[in-house]
């Protein structure tokens, strides 16, 4: 049974559609990356999963337990961690303190866990009692991670990690994803620079148009060449999605449901 | 027939200050209902009218400033142009802050005001106000003189709803509903949203010193205690949202009924023994108040609803 | 000099003391539910009038009822926020300031129905000042002013920086969408801070009481100080409101000291002007405060 599931998903903000048809799976221990051009619905997707968006089709499973339309609050006790794409840290608490209110719905002492995490990011263990504010574009996507770490969560729904970053810091990003995939944790990744995050996805999903046009495994779609068309073009014709539709595990697009 | 007369009397000066309410309620609606501007500072407005326009049409007295004798609409003109300069000052300020800002600078203008009306006793004879003030008409026989004024009302509060209602129609009033609803969506097509409140801000503010120079002509009276601040804001903020927000139609009749409610209750409380009648006039307050949440929390639209275009 | 500091300055501290308590309760619920509540003078104002009904009725001294008063106005205050506030959690944050401006109103007229409008005495009697190294003189009260004040903020400042309820107070204040996406309880945040801001607003309102008098228009006299002191002390910042309260409570005492001349220089009946005139400079100059608060 997969981790998480997202089944015919359909819904937006009121009444602003914007997925018309989602369908991605996360396993035990992958890291799934979600691709796609502007606007596709990629962090929408992801928002769904804690219940931030009026779900109006589909549904979305947690090992198989129904999880469409749960309030945030409730999605994180069951163990889903979100990391947003900004305002992902508390800036006037202090790194110590962002991490515990990452632990905020764990029950008794969590500081056998903080120690783990903080051996994960080590440039945070000297900068522990430093207001986060204060902290490098870099070092404050480590605390927003390691803040969802301490829950040791089921899944954990990172949205574009690195946006905004310079190349060097946008390797050490992708290389704490791998250092976190290590200690088994699942993630879900959406991710603009789409070839350094399929070199390290298990799995990749194409996003276009609110939906789900393809999948495979991260190598396969790196070497796609439809794939790499569709993020110079940024945006895509039905043509070729039909075209798109000949490649391997492809998954078809909902009859009915207009794109404008 | 004495009794009919007083009745007839008495409806006369509820539609009169009805009337002056639905200014003040109108002045607000261009603030609050068509534009989103949180005025909680009616009063201070309200009492600039008051006293430029007393002052500016009083005989001269040893007490305060006065003795200009200039023409009542050049009175009323003055009077709104003040509170419009002082309008502007404080919109230039605040309005680009986030929306409590205005709402704390508003009252302490009003505060501010009430304070200067306090202290500078050689201009406004301080806590005992100005009175003596001339009243329109008032060397007419009754109740030919009171009809009059309140033709005078009538006819302002017609051409105010009149004209109010050609500016919504009009690109500025759609553009206002914008602004209201979608800052960021009007910015982005490159409107000046700042410069858009600010004439809203300071065209209400003028419309509600008219209201106040109005009332000082209406009681001969003004003073820093002549109504209580706050009450006097209150009430206009609960006939706006009883009466129904961005409604011209609306906001008089929020302004008519519930100022007939509040001088009703009155009547009927003032009958009351001394000190029973002093402690209901707070319960009164209360039940204003509380018809206010209710109608905010389960008919935010008012009695009558926005028209959309 | 001694006169400076004797009739200025320890009047000055004393009432920015009960300023900064007030504003602490201010600028948490402007940081954490994101409004300006107007009601916060009369929740001032009913602390003191509960303290002064349970005075009259204990005989006790007003220190020793002040905790009871607290609890009084924190029942009172919860009930307000769940049936006046609670509906608009979702709406846009100007819906709550008109709420407020409206609750500000009734919390008023409620008092004046039940303890009428005649000015009360809290603490009958006249304290001789005690002198210090012989010059300094401070009256027994204004000293129980600001030693209540300290030990209710540091009881704050280890609440905010110590606890988990105060963390997640302070993480609420940074962002309330990242807080209920971290798993934090933000209704029980909210009831917190409730709690914090209704006691210290009740235990202002008394020591206010004890300072001077006890008057239905007591808080709302305060409100525009304790505002200027929440926006001088940056929004959110219960540190900041602090400082911001000592600094206008200095602020307007000095004002009225004869610095040029005999006369003073600004005419104590405009005392309450100078908060005002702080907070438009403020606007004007340093919107997010001069100890950097939020801004928007």
């Amino acid at each position: 049974m997969p981790t998480l599931e997202l089944i015919d998903l359909e819904g937006g903000y009121g009444d602003t559609q914007v997925l018309r048809g989602v369908n991605i799976h996360v396993d035990r221990g992958e890291i799934v990356v979600i691709i796609g051009p502007n606007g596709a619905g990629k962090s929408t997707a992801i928002k769904s999963v804690f219940g931030l968006l009026n779900i109006t089709g589909g549904e979305i499973r947690l090992d198989g337990e129904i999880l469409t339309n749960t309030p945030p609050e409730k999605v994180v006790r069951k163990g889903v961690c979100y990391v947003p794409q900004t305002a992902n840290i508390f800036p006037s608490l202090t790194v110590e303190e962002n991490l515990e209110m990452g632990a905020y719905v764990r029950e008794g002492d969590f500081q056998p866990r903080l120690a783990e995490v903080m051996d994960l990011f080590p440039p945070l263990l000297e900068k522990r009692n430093q207001t986060a504010g204060t902290l490098s574009g870099g070092q404050r996507q480590m605390v927003a991670m390691g803040k969802a770490l301490m829950l040791e969560p089921r899944i954990l729904l990172l949205d574009e990690p690195t946006a905004g970053l310079s190349p060097k810091f946008r390797g050490e990003i992708f290389s704490i994803v791998k250092t976190i995939h290590a200690t088994g944790t699942p993630i879900l990744i959406v991710e603009q620079n789409a070839k350094q995050a399929l070199s390290i996805a298990d799995r990749g999903y194409v996003m276009v148009d609110g939906r789900t046009v393809h999948t495979g495994s991260g190598m396969e779609l790196l070497e796609d060449p439809k794939v790499g068309e569709m993020f110079l073009g940024g945006g895509v014709s039905n043509g070729d999605a039909e075209a798109a539709s000949s490649t391997p595990g492809h998954i078809p697009a909902q009859e009915g449901s207009a794109a404008p | 027939m004495d009794q009919t007369y007083g009745l007839f009397l008495y409806a006369i000066s509820l539609l009169t200050m009805g009337g002056i309410y639905s200014i003040l309620a109108l002045g607000l609606n261009v603030q609050w209902g068509f534009t989103g501007l949180f005025n909680a500072g009616i009063a201070g407005f309200y009492a600039i009218g008051a006293y430029v326009s007393a002052i500016l049409t009083t005989a001269p007295s040893v007490r305060h400033l006065g003795g200009y004798e200039v023409p009542y609409v050049v009175a009323f003109i003055a009077a709104m142009a003040v509170a419009g300069v002082i309008a502007w000052g404080v919109g230039k300020i605040c309005l680009r802050l986030r929306s409590d800002y205005l709402a704390i600078a508003t009252i302490g203008i009003a505060e501010i005001f009430r304070l200067i009306l306090k202290n500078e006793t050689w201009a406004t004879n301080g806590p005992r106000g100005v009175s003596m003030v001339p009243k329109p008409f008032e060397t007419l026989p009754e109740p030919y003189n009171q009809l009059l004024f309140l033709a005078m009302i009538l006819l302002t509060v017609a051409v105010i709803y009149w004209g109010l209602e050609r500016a919504r129609k009009a690109p500025w009033g759609r553009l206002m509903t914008a602004i209201r609803e979608n800052e960021i969506s009007a910015r982005a097509a490159g409107k000046n949203v700042e410069r858009y409140r600010l004439q809203a801000f300071v065209f209400g503010s003028m419309l509600m010193a008219l209201g106040g120079a109005y009332t000082a002509h209406y009681l001969k009276f003004i003073g820093p205690n002549a109504t209580d601040p706050l009450t006097a804001t209150f009430l206009v903020w609960v006939m706006l949202i009883v009466g129904g927000s961005a409604n011209n139609k609306g906001a008089i009749l929020g302004a008519m009924l519930m100022w007939t409610i509040w001088s009703a209750t009155e009547i009927l409380t003032s009958r009351l023994p001394d000190d029973l009648a002093i402690r209901t006039a707070y319960i009164r307050i209360f039940l204003i108040g509380l018809v206010l949440q209710i109608v905010l929390q389960k008919f935010p639209q008012g009695l009558l609803p926005e028209k959309r275009q | 000099m001694i006169e400076l500091i004797n009739f200025y300055i320890v009047p000055g501290l004393v009432l920015g003391s009960i300023y900064g308590l007030g504003a602490i309760g201010l600028t948490l619920t402007f940081g954490i539910l994101r409004f300006a509540n107007f009601s916060h003078g009369e929740t001032m104002t009913l602390g003191a009038y509960f303290a002064w009904s349970l005075v009259s009725i204990l005989g006790w001294h007003p220190l020793a009822v002040m905790p009871l008063a607290m609890v009084l106005t924190v029942v009172v205050i919860l009930g307000i926020d769940r049936g006046f506030y609670k509906p608009f959690r979702s709406s846009p944050t100007i819906m709550l300031v008109i709420a407020s401006f409206g609750m500000m109103l009734m919390i008023r007229s409620v008092i004046q129905f039940f303890w009428g409008v005649q000015v009360k005495t809290i603490l009958p009697g006249i304290q001789l000042p005690i002198e210090i190294f012989g010059l300094i003189r401070i009256s027994p009260k204004h000293m129980v002013i600001v030693g209540s004040a300290i030990v209710l903020m540091s009881a704050v400042y280890y609440l905010l920086k110590y606890t988990k309820i105060g963390k997640a107070m302070r993480a609420m204040s940074d962002s309330p969408e990242l807080a209920r996406l971290t798993g934090i309880n933000t209704e029980h945040v909210i009831m917190a801070t409730w709690i914090v801001g209704g006691s210290l607003a009740a235990a202002a309102g008394v020591l206010l009481a004890l300072d001077s008098h006890v008057q239905t228009l007591m808080g709302f006299k305060l409100l525009l100080p304790i505002f200027a002191a929440t926006i001088l002390g940056g929004v959110g910042r219960p540190h900041g409101a602090v400082i911001g309260g000592l600094v206008i409570g200095l602020a307007e005492e000095l004002s009225t000291y004869p610095w040029i001349g005999e006369t003073p220089l600004l005419n104590p009946g405009y005392k309450a002007g100078v908060a005002f005139a702080i907070m438009v400079a403020l606007l004007i100059w340093r919107p997010s405060g001069l100890l950097r608060g939020r801004t928007t």
